[in-house]
């Protein structure tokens, strides 16, 4: 553990990175108690611009505090990017393991399944599940994970692919160990690095998803979130610069840091890789 | 007089700080004339290939660096001379043959145009010439049919034809030194003889300076002029061929000479009636399978075994022996039961246990177990050693204790530390691996052991120490043993008969010492007189080391 530390702290982006990362965690953990109250809630005049009126970052056309809505826009984007990304890495492992382990047939069927989700633009996918299933958190995050778990499959697939001929999976083999077992035990530990990797990416890009089809009026309309936030303020763009600006620039740092962290997972998981350049 | 060509001075090789030691090289002197061939021998780690690309000026700088000394060639100090002028000497002057044909060649360009390449670089000649002078060298490497094989790109040829082709570019502009880096270890025994005989052929055409590096004792005797053995990047001995090697000075010589495995069969045991295995007419056919709805064309089938027929008499160790390709493996993995076979009959106690369903077979298993070839592919890395070991009985339903206990019994069997217990794999050597291995597959405690190549990808000194152990386990725990190699030196000292392949077919099986006596097929007479160092004798009487007492290395 120590030297996996010692490995990621070599990439001092990635631990600038981390440290934002853990800001915005802090900030979404005291949300309720930086700004105890909700997000929705008319709280002045409408329009100040930053540091008027009591608003550290203004407020927007209905007098809604734009700080306290970043703040509590925190929580949904960082529970929606992570709950989402489980659950995409979860249909990913399964599907990927699965062809991946006894190809053939399996594996024809379960990758032209995979392809037929990586063919359509998944931004749209995600706007049309969540059109049919009705705007709401669940839904959200279904949405996000349908649309991202493929690339995953195709990754785990991959590693199970080239694992699944090693000798010591075949020794397994030959101690009459069960798929199952092989699969779990043996073969996953072994591409966990990949997986951590491509799912702290994902992260960024779930969140990056729910932001647009919040922008878009499509997420849970009881919920306060960056996306929605923009979407609010984007008529008022050159009249009321603040309303848009500051949920932007939340996403921007948001994502960017997650970024950079999951390169650093990747340099310190995959010292290997690194050290070939 | 001979012309010296290559004059190495009290080189040091520096290692970056972290290494496992300061030096990869240590106070190296060496030289080299025309028409000489230099052996350097060693084990891997001892430094002998670094020595090779310091000469080429191909070091991993800035990390490794030379750090003293000088290399001269034609009074001119490699070391110290500019980058552009390196470049001119290198293929012109200096030339390499690498190990791996397949890699060092560019998979994307024909073998034409890589040939081209180097003219190109080096000297002013018109296209025409250039085609003209690389369909001669093809010609002279003894490639059949150069114009074909100029348009043909590296993975349409044979290992064998890509290093001839490796070596006609080495040899194009005539240089006066020429590097060969185990240039046959990735390649199959019949096909190393015709390689080193080229070899020498191209070497006395040109006046070449040859220095050969390798692990093979075999091919040294072989090829070489005069040999300089090298250990943990110091020159331990050198000397001229027959000197060295009939009649070592340093103890580390000595004790890499005798570790070598004399071509004399050993006394083969008094062989049991009572058949253990029966294989009986097994074929296994690889590929012509289609895409997901059954359309295109079925992929190119390859017969891997025809009609396999073999008997394991009780307490008998049979070698199975072949070239690559040759089917050796797929047997062995029919065998077990990793891979099913199409037709035939393997029988184990009256039961045939090639059609068992996998449930069924699960009661098999702890008859019959196998070591891997890989070392390092063939432990899992996530999971501790005394785990390894302790879940083939754990999976056949014995309680984790029991097969925790036997786990830690076996260790000290294959003559590992008691500590080695709660480490990982990584934690290992490639010796120590093995023994970690051959500990696995004893957990079950099988009647039947298969071993695919377990010696091969080792060092010769560690190799031994392997053998001699699978040998005691073997009277220890009277396991009969199916032992896959290539190398017929292995097979003279472990195998009691032994039965040779050649595409998927058994072309020979009999008594080792018959067969090395009198071999009838013709293949088997090509194999044998392939053996690189055939007329050279090694102490027959080598002293075994006790398999538990060396486990360090």
């Amino acid at each position: 553990m120590r030297d996996f530390w010692n490995r990621y702290k070599r990439n001092r982006s990635a631990v600038f990175g981390l440290v934002v990362i853990l800001l915005v965690i802090l900030m979404a953990a005291t949300a309720d108690w930086l700004y105890a109250f909700d997000p929705f809630r008319l709280a002045g005049k409408p329009l100040s611009s930053p540091g008027t009126n009591g608003f550290l970052l203004g407020s927007d056309s209905l007098g809604r505090d734009v700080a306290a809505g970043i703040v509590h826009g925190a929580k949904t984007s960082l529970l929606i990017g992570l709950v989402a990304t489980l659950v995409a890495v979860f249909i990913g492992i399964l599907f990927g393991a699965l062809a991946g382990y006894y190809g053939g047939q399996i594996d024809n069927i379960l990758m032209r399944v995979t392809e037929i989700f990586q063919t359509i633009p998944s931004f749209i996918f995600a706007i049309l599940l969540v059109a049919i299933l009705k705007p709401s958190i669940y839904s959200v995050v279904i949405a996000i994970s349908v649309v991202s778990w493929p690339g995953v499959a195709r990754l785990v697939r991959g590693e199970f692919l080239s694992l699944k001929n090693r000798e010591f999976v075949q020794a397994c083999h030959t101690l009459g160990m069960s798929d199952l077992r092989i699969m779990l035990r043996e073969i996953l530990p072994n591409c966990l690095s990949p997986i951590i990797v491509i799912g702290s990416l994902m992260i960024a890009t779930a969140i990056l998803i729910e932001s647009g089809l919040s922008f878009l009026g499509l997420g849970d309309p009881n919920i306060m979130s960056w996306g929605f936030q923009i979407g609010a303020g984007r008529t008022m763009l050159r009249s009321a610069w603040w309303v848009c600006t500051f949920p932007g620039v939340a996403i921007l740092i948001t994502v960017l840091a997650i970024n950079l962290v999951g390169e650093g997972l990747n340099d310190a998981l995959n010292p290997r890789l690194r050290e070939r350049n | 007089m001979k012309q010296k060509l290559l004059d190495i001075a009290d080189l040091y090789i520096e290692l970056p700080k972290g290494a496992d030691r300061q030096y990869a090289i240590q106070k190296v002197n060496l030289e080299l004339k025309q028409g000489e061939t230099l052996c350097v021998v060693g084990e891997s780690g001892s430094g002998k290939s670094l020595t090779a690309r310091a000469i080429m000026g191909l070091l991993p700088q800035p990390h490794v660096r030379v750090s003293n000394g000088e290399i001269i060639f034609n009074n001119e100090d490699i070391t110290k001379v500019s980058y552009e002028r390196l470049r001119d000497l290198r293929g012109s002057e200096i030339s390499m043959i690498f190990q791996e044909p397949m890699t060092a060649l560019n998979p994307v360009m024909s073998i034409g145009a890589q040939i081209d390449e180097i003219f190109r670089y080096h000297v002013d000649m018109s296209k025409a010439e250039r085609q003209k002078r690389a369909i001669e060298l093809l010609d002279d490497v003894n490639l059949p049919n150069p114009e074909q094989i100029m348009r043909a790109y590296p993975h349409e040829l044979s290992g064998g034809q890509r290093q001839r082709a490796m070596i006609a570019m080495a040899l194009a502009l005539k240089p006066q030194i020429l590097i060969a880096d185990e240039p046959t270890t990735a390649l199959d025994v019949t096909t190393q003889a015709q390689i080193l005989k080229l070899m020498k052929d191209m070497q006395k055409a040109y006046n070449t300076g040859v220095l050969f590096i390798t692990h093979d004792f075999g091919v040294v005797a072989d090829i070489a002029d005069r040999v300089m053995v090298m250990q943990h990047g110091i020159v331990v001995e050198s000397g001229p061929v027959k000197q060295v090697l009939n009649n070592p000075k340093h103890p580390y010589t000595k004790a890499l000479i005798s570790a070598v495995p004399s071509l004399s069969p050993r006394k083969a045991k008094t062989i049991s009636k009572e058949k253990v295995l029966e294989v009986q007419n097994v074929c296994k056919t690889f590929g012509g399978g289609r895409g997901l709805f059954g359309f295109g064309r079925p992929s190119r089938q390859v017969e891997a075994l025809k009609n396999v027929t073999l008997d394991l008499y009780n307490g008998e160790t049979l070698g199975v022996v072949g070239e690559s390709g040759s089917g050796k493996s797929t047997l062995a993995r029919c065998i077990i039961r990793l891979m099913d076979t199409d037709s035939g009959a393997i029988t184990i106690e009256g039961t045939q246990i090639n059609t068992l369903k996998r449930k069924a077979m699960r009661a098999w298993r702890n008859k019959i177990q196998m070591v891997f070839q890989d070392p390092f592919a063939s432990l899992n890395p996530r999971i501790k050693v005394g785990d390894i070991i302790a879940q083939g009985p754990i999976t056949q339903g014995i309680p984790r204790e029991e097969a925790i206990k036997r786990a830690r019994e076996l260790i000290s069997i294959v003559g590992l530390d008691d500590k080695s217990f709660d480490r990982y794999p990584h934690e290992f050597s490639g010796g120590q691996r093995q023994r970690i291995g051959i500990a696995r597959s004893l957990a079950l405690k099988p009647e039947i052991l298969i071993a695919d190549e377990p010696v091969s990808a080792l060092d010769v000194s560690i190799q031994s120490q392997i053998l001699d152990l699978l040998d005691d386990i073997r009277e220890q725990m009277k396991l009969s043993m199916i032992f896959i190699t290539h190398d017929l030196r292995v097979a003279a000292q472990v195998c009691d008969r032994m039965a040779v392949m050649q595409y998927g077919e058994v072309v020979e099986i009999g008594k080792t010492k018959d067969i090395f006596a009198k071999p009838q097929h013709p293949y088997t007479i090509d194999l044998l007189s392939a053996v690189p160092g055939k007329d050279w004798k090694t102490n027959p009487t080598r002293k075994k080391t006790t398999s538990k007492a060396k486990s360090k290395s």
